[in-house]
């Protein structure tokens, strides 16, 4: 049933290419396209795709590593910048947040379930997962001590909110810079979520849910995949687990947010956007019918829950000749 | 109504609904009323630990327990040290 998943690459990079060229002339009448280089899959075929629509001269990358970035980012987003040829800029946003207050913000909030959390603390949110029969979302804060030590704490609300608020600081660094650079170059920005990241609202408005286009929004995760092998990203990118980037310790896109392993989770959201029985599912991904159903009510809170992130600003009466 | 189950209204219409009640009945689940979403189950959860003195454990924090007033009633009732009065 897997198959049901499968594009045609050739297929789909022309339809993207074509919509890409019709939207930048007609709709944004920009001259090219702005994105953040993640080293990511999703990054990395929004770039590919642009470069194949537009041209490499028509391409910027900016790689916005911080503190907390993961080793392999910056050398991975210029890997990838590298092989599609494209100008890039390296704006480190660590001295930003810094004038934010964000590093202060967030040890101010972890520090009020983790008294002792400060220098040489790592730490990292992680989602309580879907179970049999149903279940409420709850967030535990994992940090681990200098001495390697691990601390996990169920959130209080208040502490949770602090703690996402001051990360948000992150992806909206990271837009108001690739803002910068689309108006200088008067391009576009891409914005790159697939279509998990889309559906479920896993973005942070005015931060990296802000963009002027969204490329690769339709697709399935797995699909990305198959274009990136289309379009012959470097394996070490392929190959690279989805990650959020975001907090200091290592942290899956499925701790933080998703319920399930990305490659399950891609299966039973497009079986549940097409009416295909549990049964069928539990037998192509290996789950049990419960769980599956489990997971399509989370898929369902999950779509209630972040349609703010969607909306643009409620107007209290119409203006018609805005459209 | 009871007078626990009054009071958990009153805490669900005055955080939630801007103190408006708009009718829904005891039974009713929150979430699927969209009265709650998944930062109001964590509301409701500080609420219920707060004022009814115990800690909800990870394993507690369930639909059945959390998503009605009837089932908050049933929750706290079980877990409320015998011969506790609501504050």
């Amino acid at each position: 049933m897997k198959h049901l998943l499968s594009i045609q690459p050739a297929v789909e990079v022309e339809h993207i290419c074509n919509t890409l060229r019709h939207q930048l002339t007609k709709d944004l009448r920009r001259r090219g396209v702005v994105l953040g280089l993640s080293g990511g899959i999703d990054s990395s075929v929004t770039a590919a795709l642009a470069v194949q629509a537009l041209g490499r001269d028509r391409v910027f990358g900016i790689l916005m590593p911080e503190r907390d970035s993961s080793p392999d980012t910056l050398h991975l987003s210029r890997l990838v910048a590298d092989s599609l040829g494209i100008a890039r800029s390296e704006e480190d946003i660590t001295s930003l947040l810094e004038a934010a207050g964000f590093y202060r913000r967030y040890e101010e909030a972890v520090r009020k379930v983790i008294p002792e959390f400060g220098v040489g603390w790592k730490s990292k949110l992680i989602t309580s997962g879907v179970r049999e029969g149903g279940t409420l979302t709850f967030f535990t804060l994992v940090a681990q001590g200098p001495d390697g030590s691990i601390t996990s704490v169920r959130l209080p609300v208040q502490t949770y909110l602090a703690i996402v608020a001051a990360t948000n600081f992150k992806q909206r660094m990271r837009k108001m810079l690739e803002y910068y650079h689309a108006d200088r170059l008067n391009f576009a920005v891409a914005g790159t979520p697939n279509r998990l990241e889309y559906d479920q609202g896993f973005f942070v408005k005015n931060g990296d849910g802000s963009a002027d286009i969204k490329p690769i929004a339709h697709l399935y995760k797995c699909q990305v995949y198959q274009l990136a092998e289309y379009l012959g990203l470097p394996e070490v990118i392929r190959k690279r687990p989805p990650t959020t980037d975001t907090y200091s310790m290592p942290q899956g896109q499925d701790e933080f947010f998703f319920a399930l392993p990305v490659a399950q989770l891609d299966f039973c959201l497009y079986a549940k956007n097409h009416g295909i029985p549990a049964s069928e599912v539990a037998r192509a991904t290996g789950l049990n019918e419960p769980t599956i159903e489990a997971v399509w009510k989370d898929i369902d809170r999950k779509r209630t829950t972040t349609r703010p992130l969607h909306l643009p600003p409620l107007l209290f009466r119409p203006v018609p000749e805005i459209h | 109504m009871n007078e626990l189950s009054s009071k958990i209204r009153q805490f669900v219409v005055s955080n939630f609904l801007f103190g408006k009640d708009t009718g829904f009945t005891d039974g009713d689940s929150f979430l699927d009323q969209g009265i709650v979403d998944s930062t109001g189950v964590m509301e409701l959860v500080a609420f219920v630990e707060k004022e009814f003195g115990f800690r909800v454990q990870d394993s507690e924090l369930t639909p059945e327990n959390l998503d009605s007033i009837a089932a908050l009633v049933a929750f706290i009732e079980q877990k409320r040290p015998s011969g506790a009065s609501i504050t």
